[in-house]
């Protein structure tokens, strides 16, 4: 019986203590009527040798291609130990750390994750993690609208450069609660938002601003402009951020005259393999007097009885196990093992280390685009500096030109005009540190014969 | 324990200038082409180290856990059963790992495949018609399943029905989904035997009625036995029956919540289908609907069509109640699932009910009989039960943190405290199907042999734990001076 | 047992209301909600301005382990709210009717704190 360690005997003994002659006998407060039949949708059992022989071949189904696509999932080398330690029983089998005395490896390894993202983001506090950074984005918004004390509004102005599937996510969670936005709309030629179009909305009452850098496009927008004009205008400022852009870029909390209020994103850059999107985190960093708004789990600094330095859960009055119906949120859960595996990430990386995987991302989407200019058929959407993704429009339907380029090998990047329509034939495209100049030069050849060669 | 007891932050072990430099571009960063207004000002404050201190430091981390591959872990309601090494293993192969998201079908068809077999499986195990493994969490399948009966009341142009009715020992996620979801909570109380007060849900139950949500086996640890009649209760109210999967793990394989009236329902695959806890997560709460929910469900989810595997597309899905995570939920803990289904099978399904029943049941007797209190004596356990220190917190002092703290001493995990709210000093214990009963046994010990030393001398248990890497913690400097971020 | 001063006002959710003899009323939570609550580590108190009916939450006060709605006890509109507490919740437990106040409020029918119980209904109603 697999993983159940019973013999007959200590069954029967078992029974004996309970004073049952059968283990049927201990279901007979189920009413009969209701019982189940033999769950003939479940197929029998595997053995483990069966089952890996399974899930090798289905693996194998899978066929790996060279990924130049981002879009909020990303290809970056991940350490060897970071999953080897992510996954050693202490970590993986262990629960939610509420007894602090027999959990302080995860409570510790939280709080430096707590400080690094903290730093990072430029922000006084970070939580211990979110599911996603598309549900992040939605615990922001939620979080704006409670914590804005100047304005009562349930609206909120986002950037059309945010991510539209972060949007979506965000519409799916909030809208029960009447809480909805006005897009700002982006100016075609540099794929950012302009000034122009937020001061459209000029005196009208919004909780929050939210901006996303790098952005959708992968371009860069100009946060400190629409910090101060969100803040001079009353609303709360929400940055939704690629925390492996911040290696290079202004941390959120450094935005305009007053930084951003809220920082949040997806942490799986971080030491997070892209398996098919999930598991990955979300982040959720922000300023300290928005702190008792911040929903999920927090790890404090404090002492115990004998005066030593020790970690806990703190501020858990927030929390839905204690405030019920009245939480800032339902979340229960934080997406642990995977912060375990980011906080190894950036420990082994560095300062140095991540600004140079953030360095030859983007160097390398320069060298990209160099390639793509000579290729027939291809040319930039957007003008204007790239963080380490582009948006590239072809002269054939992105979906056939996605296709033909993966049975070349190639993940040739996302097609977005569901969400876009004016970008029928476009590509967002996206290099990592994983990819070489003969990664690129391969690809840039597969686009051409895609694009221009003999019918494949 | 001594060696682990002191291990500094990783913070303290920084050196300038140092670093791990087979793990980094051998180039140094160059961003001079992108303006100067946009580009950091400060470095980060991440640690220096070299890649032995950070392996050793997260290591010597770990030592500070209890786990299940480490200790007994009968925590109630979290059900912390074996979470079998080949799951990991498998889902960790690297074609899985290097999947992106967006890959297309043509390419993935032996992820979706894993998919849409596991839809398939929990479908027929909770006899539901159609499954969406998308929701992240036991939570968020909670949202799902309120954001689909709240649908499909308004798709029906009924724009009334906004309440949702909690029994008062439901989990906190249970009030504070219904908030989410725009809706009004009415909570209704718990009988002495621990079933649900069939006379206060007829008194709330009317137009007003959009659902209600339940746990059974109940967050008590019985099993509801009045299931059919509050089944008809609300349904003939015109509402809709929420399953919070937390329990299911008891009855898996023996009663099918779509055969108890439930019209959607949540499984927590972290529990039932032994993926890891992982410290607080990630989990996954997929979620199963009736027909009259199905075209609520959300997306996306996978459909075969012959031989291939395709998520279906938004245009399919006009009344979703839209996509919950930026991609397909968690993926690879969805694997993992899939993988202990495979191995356990039709027959091993079957099996974790009835044998995570025997082990509550006999953990119950046993405790039972050295003098422990059960709040809800007479009643079968499920695959968990409750024992209440009233009487020895009354009497002697023991309360319900004492003794889970010096359980800690003995080298077990302590189960719940606290928690169903409605039972005082109490211990919600679930020992699982997994567990040996020498590991039972010895765990009976121990709770006897803390109760005698308490009987003896309360201080003992009040001054617990002594042997961890810390002692009682200071909770409510914690709260107060809040240190939540390292600073040098 | 706990204290119940008898120049003060009650609510049966364990509010406090002193006649400041101007039209205001101070408003704190009584010495047994303290004790029943624990070390407090934050309070919310109401914004300046804001107008509550009686009976709408007011205030939260939140030990370690537990979080409670204060209930305004009659309506008015809030003068003065207790901003030392932000940084001292500490206060509510040492000192509950003097410097651990809460807010303090303009009444809109002083009357309403006729219904409020007197020092002697109070404690019975602890004993219920």
């Amino acid at each position: 019986m697999p993983f159940i360690p019973h013999t007959d005997s200590e069954i029967r003994s078992m029974l004996d203590t309970i004073g049952v002659d059968s283990i049927e006998a201990v279901f007979d407060e189920i009413p009969d009527n209701l019982r189940c039949g033999k769950l003939e949708g479940v197929p029998e059992g595997l053995t483990e040798y069966e089952v890996t022989r399974l899930l090798h071949e289905r693996a194998a189904d899978d066929q790996a291609l060279r990924c130049f696509a981002g879009a909020g999932a990303y290809d970056h080398h991940i350490p060897a130990a970071v999953w080897e330690i992510t996954t050693r029983g202490e970590y993986y089998s262990a629960y939610t750390p509420y007894q602090a005395e027999a959990s302080q490896g995860t409570l510790q390894l939280i709080y430096e994750y707590q400080s690094m993202m903290a730093s990072l983001t430029g922000m006084d506090i970070s939580n211990a993690s979110l599911y996603d950074g598309a549900s992040a984005m939605a615990e922001a918004v939620l979080m704006a609208v409670r914590g804005n004390r100047k304005s009562k509004s349930r609206k909120l102005l986002v950037a059309g450069t945010v991510n539209p599937t972060y949007c979506k996510v965000t519409n799916a969670i909030v809208h029960n609660q009447n809480i909805s936005w006005d897009e700002v709309p982006f100016d075609n030629a540099s794929g950012t938002t302009v000034t122009a179009a937020l001061e459209a909305h000029a005196g009208e009452d919004y909780a929050a601003l939210v901006i996303q850098q790098p952005n959708f496009f992968g371009s860069l927008e100009a946060v400190d402009e629409m910090t101060n004009w969100a803040h001079a205008n009353g609303m709360l400022v929400v940055a939704v951020v690629n925390p492996m852009s911040l290696a290079a870029l202004k941390a959120p909390g450094q935005w305009g005259e007053k930084g951003a209020d809220i920082a949040c994103g997806e942490g799986q850059p971080l030491g997070v393999p892209m398996s098919s999107g999930g598991p990955y985190y979300g982040f959720m960093c922000c300023k300290q007097p928005l702190a008792r708004q911040m929903p999920g789990r927090i790890v404090g600094r404090t002492v115990d009885l004998d005066g030593n330095p020790g970690f806990a859960l703190t501020l858990q009055a927030r929390e839905q196990h204690i405030r019920r119906s009245k939480a800032t949120s339902n979340i229960c859960t934080n997406q642990g093992l995977c912060v375990t595996a980011s906080t190894i990430y950036m420990s082994l990386l560095g300062p140095e280390g991540l600004a140079r995987v953030a360095g030859a991302s983007h160097s390398n989407i320069n060298k990209l685009l160099t390639a793509l200019d000579a290729v027939d058929g291809v040319s930039l959407a957007h003008a204007g500096p790239h963080f380490h993704e582009a948006l590239i429009t072809l002269s054939k339907p992105a979906a056939v030109v996605i296709e033909q380029m993966a049975n070349l090998g190639f993940l040739a990047g996302v097609a977005v005009s569901d969400d876009y329509p004016q970008y029928e034939n476009a590509l967002l495209v996206c290099t990592t540190e994983t990819k070489n100049d003969a990664d690129i030069a391969a690809y840039a050849a597969a686009l051409d014969e895609v694009l221009n060669g003999e019918a494949l | 324990m001594d060696s682990v007891k002191m291990e500094k932050v990783i913070f303290e072990h920084s050196v300038a200038g140092r670093r791990a430099t087979v793990q980094s571009p051998v180039a140094p960063a160059d961003f001079s082409d992108l303006p100067q207004a946009l580009l950091r000002e400060d470095k980060p404050m991440l640690p220096e180290t070299s890649e032995l201190q950070v392996v050793r430091h997260y290591t010597r981390l770990s030592q500070k856990n209890f786990s299940i591959d480490t200790q007994f872990y009968p925590l109630g309601s979290c059900t912390m059963k074996y979470n079998p090494r080949a799951c990991n293993t498998l889902a960790m192969l690297p074609n899985f790992l290097g999947r992106h998201p967006l890959a297309p079908a043509s390419h993935s068809q032996g992820f979706l495949a894993c998919m849409h077999d596991l839809q398939e499986i929990l479908q027929d195990v909770t006899g539901m018609k159609g499954v969406s493994l998308t929701p992240m969490a036991g939570a968020q399948g909670e949202f799902a399943g309120v954001a689909m009966i709240m649908a499909y009341h308004r798709k029906r142009g009924d724009m009334e029905r906004n309440e949702i009715i909690v029994p008062d020992a439901a989990h906190g996620t249970n009030p504070a989904t219904a908030v989410m979801c725009g809706c009004v909570v009415k909570e209704i109380p718990t009988n002495p035997e621990g079933d649900v007060d069939i006379e206060a849900l007829k008194a709330v139950v009317g137009p007003k009625t959009a659902g209600i949500m339940l746990t059974n086996p109940s967050t008590v640890g019985v099993f509801e036995r009045k299931i059919e009649e509050i089944s008809k209760i609300v349904h003939e109210a015109g509402g809709m029956l929420y399953y919070d999967g937390a329990n299911l793990n008891a009855i898996l394989g023996k009663v099918r919540p779509g055969d108890m009236g439930f019209d959607v329902i949540h499984m927590n695959l972290h529990k039932t289908f032994s993926t890891p806890h992982g410290g607080g997560g990630p989990g996954s709460g997929a979620v199963g609907v009736s027909e009259r929910l199905l075209p609520f469900m959300p997306i996306p989810h996978v459909k075969q069509e012959g031989d291939s595997y395709r998520y279906v597309t938004e245009a399919e899905c006009p009344d979703s109640i839209g996509r919950l995570s930026g991609w397909a939920g968690n993926a690879g803990v969805n694997l993992r699932a899939y993988i202990y289904a495979r191995l356990l099978g039709r027959e091993g399904m079957h099996r974790v009910a009835e044998f995570a029943a025997l082990n509550a049941n006999y953990l119950q007797a046993r405790l039972s009989a050295e003098g422990f209190d059960l709040a809800y004596p007479g009643r079968r356990a499920s695959h968990e039960f409750i024992v209440t220190l009233k009487r020895q917190a009354k009497d002697i002092g023991l309360t319900a943190t004492d003794i889970a703290k010096r359980l800690l001493d003995k080298g077990f995990h302590a189960p719940t405290i606290y928690f169903p709210l409605l039972v005082p000093e109490c211990l919600l214990i679930e020992p699982t199907e997994t567990e040996a009963k020498e590991d039972l046994d010895a765990f009976v010990e121990a709770m006897v042999e803390i109760l005698r030393e308490a009987e003896a001398d309360i201080e003992q248990a009040k001054g617990a734990p002594y042997t961890q890497p810390v002692r009682r913690l200071d909770d409510v400097k914690a709260a107060r001076e809040l240190d939540v971020v390292w600073s040098n | 047992m706990s204290n119940i001063p008898a120049e003060l006002k009650y609510a049966k959710s364990h509010e406090w209301v002193k006649d400041n003899g101007d039209g205001t009323f101070t408003v704190g939570i009584t010495d047994h909600a303290q004790e029943a609550l624990g070390d407090l580590v934050f309070v919310e108190t109401p914004e300046v301005g804001d107008h509550f009916s009686a009976g709408d939450d007011f205030a939260v006060v939140e030990s370690v382990k537990a979080a409670s709605d204060v209930y305004a006890p009659i309506s008015g509109e809030v003068v003065e709210a207790n901003e030392a507490l932000a940084d001292a919740p500490e206060t509510v437990n040492d000192s509950p009717y003097e410097d651990g106040w809460i807010a303090i409020v303009k009444a809109d029918d002083a009357s309403e704190t006729d219904a409020l119980l007197d020092a002697a209904g109070y404690e019975a109603s602890l004993e219920d």
